[in-house]
């Protein structure tokens, strides 16, 4: 990790999720840690590496291979005063915990009247581009943004993680923490020192232009600011906003951008149909219609489960810098 | 089908006081009028929808013998009308759940029988079976956790929740951490219109303990007595560092799943008539007078007050106020709500 003089180090987004997690257990004692190799391993992405040596096996739990059980128990945890964060080791295994996630934890304050509550975080790895194959590649956005009760978060970017990820630690009900695989590693950045927050459901303009604005979140942010660039050579100004929290959503931030570039497109790497790209196409059609100067467009996956091991069949379920780059032109020019 | 043999011993009480005794019988009768009230307040069309726990009155009452107010947690299923009443649930706040008034710790939202109680130990819990125990289990592990000796988890469910991969998950997990916790099943032979010889190919459910790596015990569920040794055998073992169990009660479901069901239509009559022969609040009654510990008169007061408690808890629930329509909006998350921000 390199040390800047300004109060600030420069993190990969693994080093992010890391180092929070890292103060989360060394500032509150309530808080442990529990999924599938998450202890003696570390995770499988090494971000609990020696976790256990420090905080003991009591606090950084080793669990049976058992998604349901692991909500469910962190559930009965939060419920009786502890602080876990619960680790699903792939999204695409997330699904055996669906009622735990669905039925109890978004439910536990509202169906006792707030007699009880749960505040719980549940961090999982999720998306494509690493030639994970179908289990070990989904998006899972969406289908628990349609949950009241949960808030769900996907920051991309190091300093965003740690804040997000402490908001989503402090918060006082259950938070779904996306973490996008291909960007652990690919994506650096200046982090600010010691504890801050960043509230959840405020998205972040991560370059400002006139001409059209891109709504993106994941991996996709980043990829979509190389194309917003590659436009910008050829003097067309496109706006990219950075979502940061799915559930609940920025409005604010979607409906000033569209008020002034008269244009949205709308990109995710999750499937098209019944995705995040469809809440926000419907709000801003409802708030703002007689503002665009375009009809909505939306660039998600293709409606086929999950993108398949073979380069090709990866290749062609994702989008890319290019594919973004023309359908950026094809909306700025319309 | 468990079978009380009342006539050929002396009461062989197991440590509880004459007046232990008498709670547990007071506790027994109460159930069953409770019971009885809310099926009554459906049929008069006064409530949508009531749930029956009898045939577990004598298991319920025995567990919550042994369960420690202000120590232990209660983590039940939907058919512990018994259980809550033993732990300290008042039948007012019973016939709140009934009537879905905003009074009710759940405010209303929840069907009957779910209750939830902070104040007494009782985790909220919801209609989805097994879907409680992890949350027993994260509990016990909390306790376990923070050095709190001498608590416990008390988690309960009947027969057939042991189908669902949570129970075992939840059995494993308490088994590994050897956590302060009892999984108390009662089983009462039927999974709504499901006999016990289509949800499990061995229907001794005690001895899964075994692959667990823990004690099971089988104990009949229409004793009390027998019922809260072993309950409280169990829960002793958790509270003193000793680690989880399984322990299992035979009892029965005499009414139907709930007021929406007709169990007529999957079991006879004569089924349900033997089963009622051994029923546990008259064969109590008969142990308690027989050892002296009661008499006709005592039973008969008893009766009378706890049908007095039961109307009184009816009438001042039923005044109560329903939740407001705005109250749909509240206790979702801490604060107020919009998705859009």
């Amino acid at each position: 990790m390199a040390v800047s003089t300004t109060g600030s180090k420069i993190l990969n987004n693994v080093e992010a999720v890391r180092e929070t997690l890292y103060e989360a257990m060394k500032n509150d004692d309530r808080t442990v840690i529990l999924g599938e190799d998450v202890g003696a391993r570390g995770n499988v992405f090494l971000i609990t590496k020696d976790f256990i040596n420090e905080f003991g096996a009591q606090r950084v739990i080793d669990t049976p291979i058992a998604e349901a059980s692991i909500v469910g128990i962190a559930v009965g945890m939060a419920m009786e005063g502890l602080r876990p964060i619960a680790e699903i080791q792939f999204a695409d295994f997330i699904y055996p915990a669906f009622n735990q996630i669905v039925g109890e934890a978004a439910k536990t304050r509202y169906r006792s009247n707030g007699e009880y509550t749960c505040p719980l975080v549940i961090r999982t790895p999720y998306g494509g581009g690493v030639r994970g194959a179908l289990s070990h590649s989904v998006s899972i956005e969406a289908l628990f943004y349609h949950v009241p009760g949960l808030k769900i978060v996907a920051p991309a970017f190091p300093a965003d993680i740690k804040g997000l990820l402490n908001a989503a630690i402090d918060d006082p009900d259950p938070v779904l923490f996306l973490e996008h695989k291909k960007t652990y590693r690919l994506i650096k950045g200046e982090v600010p020192e010691g504890h801050y927050t960043i509230p959840l459901g405020k998205a972040d303009v991560k370059k400002a232009g006139t001409q059209l604005t891109v709504v993106s979140y994941g991996l996709y942010v980043h990829w979509a600011l190389d194309a917003a660039k590659q436009l910008e050579a050829e003097g067309l100004s496109v706006e990219v906003i950075d979502l940061r929290s799915i559930r609940p959503m920025d409005r604010t931030t979607i409906l000033q951008s569209v008020e002034k570039t008269r244009k949205l497109l709308i990109i995710h790497e999750d499937n098209k149909f019944g995705g995040i790209g469809a809440e926000i196409s419907a709000m801003v059609a409802e708030e703002a219609l007689f503002s665009l100067d375009a009809p909505i467009r939306r660039l998600c996956a293709p409606d086929v489960p999950a993108m398949g091991y073979a380069e090709p069949l990866e290749h062609e379920y994702m989008s890319s810098p290019a594919k973004m780059a023309e359908a950026m032109r094809e909306m700025v020019k319309f | 089908m468990a079978k009380t043999d009342t006539k050929a011993k002396a009461l062989d009480r197991r440590g509880l006081t004459d007046e232990q005794l008498r709670q547990m019988f007071r506790n027994m009768l109460l159930q069953r009028q409770l019971d009885n009230r809310g099926f009554q307040l459906n049929r008069q069309g006064k409530v949508p929808f009531a749930l029956g726990s009898e045939g577990h009155e004598a298991l319920q009452a025995g567990a919550a013998m042994a369960f420690e107010r202000g120590k232990d947690i209660l983590a039940p299923y939907y058919r512990d009308l018994g259980l809550a009443l033993g732990i300290g649930l008042t039948p007012y706040e019973i016939m709140l759940s009934i009537f879905a008034r905003a009074a009710d710790h759940n405010g209303g939202r929840q069907f009957p029988n779910h209750y939830s109680s902070k104040a007494a130990g009782l985790m909220s819990f919801s209609s989805i079976l097994a879907a409680h125990i992890p949350h027993a289990v994260g509990a016990a592990y909390a306790i376990k956790y923070r050095g709190e000796a001498g608590r416990a988890v008390l988690v309960t469910c009947g027969d057939g929740t042991t189908s669902e991969g949570e129970w075992h998950e939840s059995m494993n997990f308490a088994a590994v951490h050897k956590l302060p916790l009892v999984m108390l099943v009662e089983n009462n032979e039927w999974a709504i219109s499901t006999p016990l010889d289509k949800q499990m190919g061995q229907p001794e459910i005690w001895k899964r303990a075994a692959g667990y790596g823990m004690p099971g015990k089988r104990f009949n569920g229409f004793d009390p007595i027998e019922t809260y040794e072993a309950v409280k055998e169990a829960l002793d073992r958790a509270r003193s560092g000793g680690g989880p169990s399984i322990i299992e009660g035979h009892c029965y479901r005499f009414l139907a799943h709930s007021t929406d069901d007709n169990d007529m239509t999957y079991r006879t009559k004569e089924l349900v008539a033997e089963a009622r022969k051994n029923d546990p609040v008259p064969a109590f009654e008969h142990r308690l007078i027989e050892a002296g510990v009661m008499n006709a008169a005592d039973v008969e007061a008893l009766r009378k007050d706890v049908l007095r408690e039961t109307n009184e808890a009816t009438d001042k629930a039923e005044a109560m106020p329903y939740p407001q329509a705005s109250d749909l909006y509240t206790h979702l998350y801490e604060g107020a709500w919009q998705p859009w921000q």
